[in-house]
């Protein structure tokens, strides 16, 4: 049975990084991880209108993510506010209007705890198939839209005289980011989702020449992050979840004595 | 209005753009020829970039049309590209983003711009002056029939601008392609130019460099800056015989001189 639980966590841990590392390579390039940590805190909105409307909960905070981005993209138009400002009331708006939902209308404060900050141990066999058949078709999205989103990412402008269709691209990338955030919420939680996008990225970087460098050695650390987090977890006894973002941010100051050139 | 002069290759007719109640561009018609360098020359806030952006179809005006000859395609090369220095990417990668073509070719354009000893370094390392030679690469490897340069000599210093302009106008002769240049300093820029054109919201005037520059209209906008932009370019005049860049325009050198 323990060990059932430990392969289930690793096979989840495992199956995100390989969609978590590229994506979080793009979130890093493109400065945006504050937008996806509103995202994800929005996620437990999403959690508590699945509740509500007794639908998918993945499918829930798919929707509600990117209704989320939907807004921020109207409301940044709003030069009155800095972005910043904007993201910082859609995040905590969105994540206080969450949990409130979801203490309604689950069995309360135990629930909210393993959304806040996650429960890798419960993973069920329903995630696992969402995690791999999910991850498999974003990943296979990501790889046909590589070279443009690169190319946006380099310069929106230029890639648009270039023939680029920059708004559909930005948008398929913006479910990709919403897919993996509600994939990765159960596992980490709410709170530290955004660490295993951009944490393995980050890490990646002093070793990488290529895009594509990046991108592969960011699921590596994110996997051996994974691994290492749980057979601290299994030894020490530590929660799962925080014990791999623990993980990936020694690694990452690991990654630091390499000297920069 | 089709395009009917073989040579036009893009046209502006009657643009006009507001922007939170204050008229940008007003009833602005331009003509973009093959071959020939055009400068949109107008101080800061004068609708230059406004203007670039609906002739390449970025925004949409609020009245009057762009017409590009079919088939057309631009290379555009903006004021400022700025990439996270997170993003590993060399020179060489960046101008391939730009089209399929294999590596010999992205070479030999990165030759021709001069930025082929460059190609192996980080994009975010370059200095000004580079990073525009590296973005012309870019622009030019669709092989365009129209550039669009915005602003090409910002953050670049003068002996680094003088060589900008020569190339640009090189790649004008041996290519044979429209050039769309804009500029709010007049340093230089009337020596490479056959065509220039004085945006200050509706255009003031326009005309060959030679005779815009008398324009009591040009003279009211820029005044003094004229004026060192004419020493200027009898200066560069002095140390550059025969090298092709531009016409040399004798009433100037006169006067300024």
């Amino acid at each position: 049975m323990l060990d059932n639980l430990l392969i289930h966590a690793l096979l989840a841990g495992v199956g995100i990084c390989f969609l978590a590392g590229p994506l979080g390579c793009f979130v890093v390039w493109r400065r945006m991880s504050y937008f996806g940590a509103t995202l994800a805190h929005a996620a437990l909105l999403g959690v508590g209108l699945g509740f509500v409307l007794s639908i998918n909960v993945y499918i829930a905070i798919i929707g509600i993510c990117v209704a989320v981005s939907l807004i921020l993209v109207a409301l940044v138009k709003d030069l009155r506010f800095a972005d910043d400002t904007i993201l910082g009331i859609l995040a905590h708006g969105t994540l206080a209007a969450g949990i409130i939902s979801v203490s309604m209308f689950s069995n309360v404060r135990l629930d909210i705890m393993t959304y806040l900050f996650g429960d890798i141990l419960s993973v069920s066999t329903a995630d696992l198939v969402w995690i791999y058949c999910g991850g498999a078709i974003s990943l296979i999205c990501l790889f046909c839209l590589w070279r443009p989103l690169i190319s946006i990412t380099a310069d929106a402008d230029i890639a648009f005289v270039e023939g680029v269709s920059v708004s559909v691209v930005r948008i398929i990338f913006m479910i990709l980011i919403a897919f993996v955030i509600a994939v990765t919420m159960k596992i980490v939680g709410v709170l530290l989702i955004i660490s295993l996008l951009i944490i393995p990225a980050a890490a990646a970087r002093p070793f990488s020449r290529t895009p594509e460098q990046m991108a592969l050695l960011a699921i590596a650390i994110g996997s051996i992050s994974v691994v290492m987090g749980l057979k601290l977890s299994w030894w020490v006894d530590t929660p799962a979840s925080p014990s791999i973002v623990v993980a990936a941010t020694a690694l990452f100051f690991l990654t630091l004595i390499k000297k920069q050139r | 209005m089709p395009i009917r002069d073989e040579q036009s290759i893009l046209l502006g007719s009657d643009l006009s753009l507001s922007y939170n109640n204050s008229q940008v561009l007003d009833c602005v018609s331009l003509d973009i020829k093959r071959g020939h360098i055009t400068t949109l020359v107008g101080p800061n806030g004068s609708g230059k970039t406004s203007l670039i952006k609906i002739l390449l179809e970025m925004i949409k005006p609020d009245s009057g049309y762009v017409y590009r000859q079919s088939g057309i395609r631009i290379g555009y090369v903006p004021q400022f590209v700025k990439i996270d220095p997170t993003l590993p990417l060399t020179v060489q990668r960046f101008v391939s983003l730009g089209g399929r073509n294999p590596l010999n070719e992205i070479e030999k354009i990165l030759a021709e711009v001069g930025a082929n000893y460059i190609k192996d370094k980080p994009f975010q390392s370059l200095s000004g002056g580079e990073r525009r030679r590296v973005l012309l690469a870019r622009a030019l490897l669709n092989k365009p029939d129209l550039l669009v340069l915005d602003e090409p000599t910002a953050g670049v210093d003068v002996t680094g601008q003088i060589a900008l302009y020569r190339l640009i106008a090189d790649i004008r002769d041996r290519r044979g392609v429209g050039v769309l240049l804009v500029s709010h300093n007049l340093h230089l820029v009337m020596a490479a130019t056959d065509h220039v054109i004085c945006l200050n919201c509706h255009i003031c005037c326009e005309g060959r460099p030679e005779n815009i520059s008398r324009a009591p209209e040009f003279l009211e906008i820029f005044g003094r800056e004229a004026t060192d932009a004419l020493a200027l370019y009898a200066h560069h005049h002095d140390h550059n015989h025969d090298d092709g860049v531009g016409v040399p325009l004798s009433a100037h050198e006169k006067n300024a001189g």
